[in-house]
């Protein structure tokens, strides 16, 4: 059967046009023409539609406190906020670092997700940053990249054998680059904000600094590089240093990073402590135009399901992150609203660039890619209410707050899987 | 009546006229409390609970005190030995008081932001007596009544706030409560021992004693918090009693009249000289316990007659 999509505003992010236009999926895969057969039609009624979100570092709570999160759960809400591929991240408890506990996973995610789930490893064992793990057999076993997460390999040795290792494999290494002496216990970022709030605070130099070692050392081994969220200004250069030296780096930025502020923080809100912590307002805009002009090459949600106890404490004492399956969509439509980024350059950043640096075939309209699809309103506002998140965890911080963008429907592999 | 609040948990949120209410009504009960018979009635039959997450001395007794003579019948409680310990959380712990109606519940927690989450959760009053480095609203406003009573003005005097100013909530709130009044307020200490973004605060940064002292008129010194720095802020005490602690010679910059504060307890000779400190005629270190009564009186006694409250907002942090 054959999926004719009409009367689409058609976001292509491969070629960077937003046109009027109709698409065909058969067979799980996008087309040329209708071909034979019966032909199901989807009026898109002029909303867009674009390639699904590809959204790398997404945290699934399983295994280990499956009530934040589970693979039913998040696939609900990925599906409902546009995303049809989560690369989920292996700070689970246990780490995600040996192909048993990969196997275990991949058989959650392939039961009760409603959208696909390409998993990530942990770099080292127990993500302690001593010893390697078996990178060998776990890109065997389907991890993507490898990552410690918010955690720093902080000896330079055992860095480096990782990245080594990984190249011989060309497998791609995600790191949080954070001088881990400078944030050690820090909730916020350095400045007269969190003096007077009196919060241990970290300077957005301590990602400069990291980002500068890190690059030294993939200038070293030539690894393939990504670095999960870059949100300062001053690490920018680093990075365009790096690109332009031909190294195999890339660059994240979470999107909370893009629409909120330091001062969001407010009186102690603990759903806006996440990690990097918020920025100052400038950081904020060089980080908009970073993205808009592909310094940035990836925007995710950095989904980080919280429950409300470990929220509900003293700032310093409260747990760090936020989610973000399903407002990652409206809140990056803030920026297009905003006149900050137009449509298909946003997906570039959403869907195709993180396809590509897992090289995927998504992320693309064009013949031959995979039926992937969302099919959202831009314009439809809505006041958010997190109690209506499909996450088990609520913990969002735009609780309350007025966005644009909706989502009509969204496909993988050509079945739907939200919207009626 | 000028006081529009239900809780008293930092200076950030008052207005100078607000200021001026509690420091007209504590000078009234510096009277009361230098009289025979030191007993009022304003709390009669209310019930304090003071709630102690971090180790005090003074300003638990003088909360006690002050909560005592107003008649309110207090409550200590040392909660490094209670439930904490068996993991209740703070929000847990607030609703099990909350539930045994106090009217005024009085509050030190070692994290900045503790007492503002504690008091979204609980119906009665809530007074802040030090929150990690955020705010200790009670001492700055003692500190600004012992300086009104001896400069017998709390605006446009020169103040110098010297040392441990990162770790300091007693400075935050200073520069606070006197920037509002309208002074000139400079910090003095070491770079290491300045807060980040200090520039913004409107105040002058001295990391040379000597040149910060020139021509205030009030020193007011603070404690090394030693027990709050990880390593590595100052080389050494007695480097840093050379350089930053407070004696006859480095005073001598300041104006003849300056007086000298500490809000205790003192590390002599660290950042104080101990005969300085004990000079009745530069130091007014004891005026500022016995203020330190005073001014929580009033504090209170001014919340309690605000106490119409409407039930507490469940609100998310």
């Amino acid at each position: 059967m054959t999926l004719h999509f009409t009367n689409a505003r058609l976001i292509d992010p491969e070629t960077g046009t937003d046109t009027p236009g109709d698409l065909f999926v058969r067979d799980g895969v996008i087309v040329d023409g209708p071909g034979e057969g019966p032909v199901e039609t989807v009026d898109c009624a002029g909303h867009c539609l674009a390639p699904g979100i590809v959204d790398i570092g997404v945290k699934i709570s399983e295994p280990g406190e499956r009530h934040k999160e589970s693979f039913r759960s998040a696939g609900r809400a990925a599906a409902a906020g546009g995303i049809t591929t989560m690369v989920t991240r292996p700070d689970t408890e246990p780490a995600i670092d040996t192909p048993e506990v990969l196997e275990f996973v991949m058989r959650r995610a392939n039961a009760d997700s409603a959208v696909r789930v390409l998993p990530m490893a942990a770099l080292t064992k127990g993500r302690m940053g001593r010893e390697m793990t078996e990178i060998g057999f776990l890109t065997d076993a389907g991890a993507v990249a490898f990552t410690d997460c918010d955690r720093v390999v902080e000896d330079t040795k055992v860095f480096s054998r990782c990245l080594t290792y990984a190249r011989s494999l060309g497998a791609l290494v995600i790191a949080h680059p954070q001088d881990p002496g400078l944030s050690r216990g820090a909730a916020v970022t350095s400045g007269k904000f969190a003096s007077l709030r009196g919060l241990p605070a970290v300077s957005p130099m301590a990602e400069r600094m990291a980002l500068d070692r890190d690059m030294a050392l993939i200038e070293m081994t030539g690894a393939r590089y990504h670095a999960d969220q870059i949100t300062s200004a001053r690490a920018l250069p680093a990075l365009e240093r790096a690109k332009r030296n031909g190294l195999d780096v890339t660059a994240g930025v979470g999107i909370h990073h893009l629409t909120l502020n330091e001062f969001d923080v407010g009186d102690y809100r603990t759903f806006f402590k996440i990690k990097p912590p918020l920025r100052s307002e400038d950081d904020r805009i060089a980080m908009i135009e970073a993205l808009a002009d592909g310094r940035i090459d990836i925007l995710c949600s950095m989904h980080t399901p919280q429950d409300e106890e470990s929220k509900r404490l003293p700032f310093e004492e409260a747990a760090s992150g936020a989610v973000g399956l399903q407002t990652l969509l409206p809140a990056a439509m803030r920026l297009v609203h905003a006149g900050h980024i137009d449509l298909p350059t946003l997906w570039r950043a959403l869907s195709l660039n993180p396809a590509r640096r897992l090289g995927l075939p998504q992320g693309r309209l064009s013949a031959g890619a995979p039926g992937d699809l969302v099919l959202f309103d831009p314009d439809a506002p809505f006041v958010l209410d997190r109690f209506t998140l499909l996450s088990k965890s609520k913990n969002t911080p735009f609780d309350g707050q007025r966005m644009e963008g909706r989502v009509i429907g969204t496909w993988v592999g050509g079945t739907q899987v939200h919207g009626d | 009546m000028t006081f529009r609040h239900r809780h008293l948990l930092g200076i950030e949120p008052l207005h100078p006229v607000e200021i001026t209410t509690i420091l007209d009504l504590a000078d009234r009960y510096v009277d009361l409390n230098r009289g025979a018979r030191k007993h009022g009635d304003a709390l009669a039959g209310l019930t304090q609970v003071n709630m102690f997450f971090e180790n005090s001395t003074r300003t638990q007794a003088s909360f006690e005190l002050a909560g005592k003579r107003l008649g309110a019948d207090v409550m200590n409680m040392s909660m490094q030995a209670s439930s904490i310990k068996k993991g209740e959380t703070l929000i847990d712990t607030a609703m099990t008081l909350n539930a045994m109606h106090p009217d005024l519940l009085v509050v030190r927690h070692p994290h900045s932001g503790a007492v503002n989450l504690l008091a979204e959760k609980v119906n009665c009053a809530v007074l802040n007596a030090g929150d990690g480095r955020h705010e200790h609203p009670t001492q700055a406003l003692l500190d600004a009544l012992t300086i009104r009573r001896a400069k017998g003005r709390l605006h446009r005097l020169s103040i110098a706030i010297c040392g441990d100013i990162a770790h300091s909530r007693v400075a935050r709130s200073n520069i606070l409560l006197l920037g509002k009044m309208e002074n000139r307020i400079r910090l003095v200490g070491p770079p290491t021992l300045m807060p980040a973004g200090v520039a913004d605060w409107g105040v002058e940064v001295f990391d040379d004693m000597r040149a910060g002292l020139e021509g205030v008129d009030v020193v007011m010194m603070l404690r090394l918090q030693k027990e709050r720095m990880d390593g590595g802020f100052i080389p050494s005490e007695r480097e840093y009693y050379h350089r930053y602690g407070l004696d006859a010679e480095k005073l001598s910059c300041a104006r003849p009249d300056a007086i000298v504060m500490h809000p205790g307890p003192m590390n002599r000779g660290v950042e104080i000289d101990g005969t300085l400190a004990d000079d009745i005629n530069r130091s007014v270190i004891q005026e500022q316990v016995e203020m330190g009564v005073a001014v929580r009186m009033a504090a209170m006694d001014l919340l309690a007659r605000n106490r119409a409250a409407p039930p507490a907002r469940e609100v998310m942090a």
